[in-house]
């Protein structure tokens, strides 16, 4: 069955995907923190932050759409969390409505957070979607773990991406299974399939893993993981890494 | 160093107490090729998981005169390839590279033989050029490929294959069996593919309820075919 993957288009060439993992890994990880650290009436620098997401987005050749389309994914989030800002912070009243016995005002102030936040949580879902859409996941893990990060984080998160559409292809399947034999009945019903749907695909993914780790040793694996690194920073990453960190630096600087 | 495979009197149970294996004795001379065929159930994939030291029963395995204990385990898993049923449980890395890799990195060898053991592994398995496609995007056939390449890599002197050819179309299965045939190693095929057994295999090991209860020539048990009834293999 087809799926689509977090690195869908990281089989594309841009100079961007030819850079060095680790380089676009700092490289990001640098604009979310200039983007969190500035204060959020320089809207100036919002701006030009924005203006080199696009600029890179555009030299990556990702499709615009997808990209769009992927960023929406944070606004739920966002909106969760921030929604009710706007009530609680005092300042200067935008409207107030009466709803049943409540009297709720919105202030400009909490608006003006509200929008900041978004903003905020856009540009930084934006340079994720660059990183992890121009990178291979193998490269972005193997990077991770040269940067420092645990081993055991990145042989979880690795195991996950390999297994986890293993395991959405078995219940796409367990669900066939269920609607083919007129799955329906009384709701109480209902939930005992779900309930039993969802221990069997426990139990089948626990023996998958007894299975993967008979193969590991079968392979002669004794508990240490070892791999080939092949990463090699170029020259490319270090004008790069350079001009990127002027660019985040430059708005400061002149408008702070 | 005359048998690769030397099994005696071998018994296994499962935590359950269920009795996977019951009195197997076993020998395989070097250069055979070696059908292990029997119902489902019957055990073939229990006698399997004990060529390499992964279960261990209660007698002696002995693989190229090496006990299978604690202290051997290393040096006959670099004998012994196993290649497990369901490739998807033995392509566990994110690239065809670093799967084929795995044994041999583990092995201990120096970056370059890692390099030449993987390229010849895919090169025998007609791989090559597969080395950064991801695993879950090879067809079913492609993937039973690099399932054997990752063993193939290790240089063994045994291959163990459980169920090489299942699920897979015609086309597929008679190029696999194919590139097997030219594989000059010592092999253990577990099936009930009687077609793969006739081209490949020139003995073979009936089993049923964890018992050995016919070892011959291919020819003979392929002919008889009461036995084969009697063990579910024909009908």
């Amino acid at each position: 069955m087809k799926h689509s993957f977090i690195d869908e288009y990281s089989g594309l060439d841009s100079f961007i995907h030819r850079l060095d993992p680790r380089t676009k890994l700092i490289a990001s990880f640098a604009f979310i923190v200039a983007v969190v650290l500035t204060p959020a009436s320089n809207w100036r620098v919002f701006a030009f932050y924005f203006c080199i997401i696009v600029t890179l987005l555009i030299f990556s050749k990702l499709p615009p759409l997808y990209v769009l389309k992927r960023s929406l994914v944070i606004f739920p989030f966002v909106l969760l969390v921030a929604i009710f800002i706007p009530f609680f912070k005092d300042g200067e009243v935008a409207g107030s409505y009466n709803i049943w016995l409540w009297q709720v005002s919105v202030t400009y102030s909490g608006l003006f957070i509200l929008a900041n936040v978004v903003v905020k949580a856009w540009l930084c879902i934006l340079a994720l979607i660059l990183l992890s859409s121009t990178t291979r996941l193998d490269d972005l893990l193997k990077s991770l773990k040269q940067l420092g990060v645990p081993q055991v984080m990145i042989l979880i998160l690795s195991f996950m991406y390999r297994y986890i559409f293993v395991l959405v292809d078995e219940v796409m399947r367990m669900q066939q299974a269920r609607d083919s034999r007129n799955f329906g009945g009384r709701r109480l019903h209902q939930l005992k399939t779900i309930g039993n749907m969802v221990g069997t695909l426990f139990i089948r993914s626990y023996e998958r893993g007894e299975r993967i780790y008979a193969a590991m040793l079968a392979r002669g694996f004794d508990g240490q993981v070892r791999t080939l690194h092949k990463l090699s920073f170029k020259q490319a990453d270090a004008y790069f890494g350079a001009v990127f960190c002027l660019m985040l630096i430059f708005p400061c600087v002149i408008w702070w | 160093m005359d048998k690769v495979i030397e099994i005696k009197n071998l018994c296994f149970s499962y935590p359950d107490g269920h009795q996977g294996l019951k009195k197997v004795n076993l020998v395989v001379n070097p250069c055979e090729s070696v059908a292990v065929i029997g119902p489902n159930g019957a055990g073939k994939s229990t006698l399997l998981l004990h060529l390499n030291g992964i279960f261990r029963g209660n007698s002696i395995v002995k693989i190229c005169g090496l006990a299978v204990e604690e202290k051997n385990l290393k040096e006959i898993r670099k004998k012994v390839g196993l290649v497990f049923q369901d490739p998807e449980d033995q392509l566990f890395s994110l690239n065809v590279f670093d799967d084929v890799a795995f044994g041999p990195i583990n092995m201990g060898y120096s970056e370059p033989e890692v390099r030449q053991r993987v390229a010849q592994a895919l090169e025998w398995m007609g791989m090559g050029g597969y080395e950064q496609r991801s695993p879950h995007h090879l067809s079913v056939g492609e993937k039973k490929r690099i399932a054997i390449a990752t063993v193939l890599s290790l240089g063994p002197e045994v291959l163990v294959i459980d169920e090489p050819t299942s699920n897979l179309d015609p086309r597929s299965k008679w190029s696999l069996i194919e590139l097997l045939k030219q594989l000059p190693m010592t092999k253990v095929i577990a099936t009930h593919d009687l077609e793969l057994v006739k081209a490949l295999c020139g003995r073979i090991v009936v089993m049923d309820e964890g018992k050995i209860v016919a070892d011959s020539n291919t020819e003979d048990i392929l002919d008889d075919i009461i036995l084969l009834k009697a063990h579910g293999l024909a009908h």
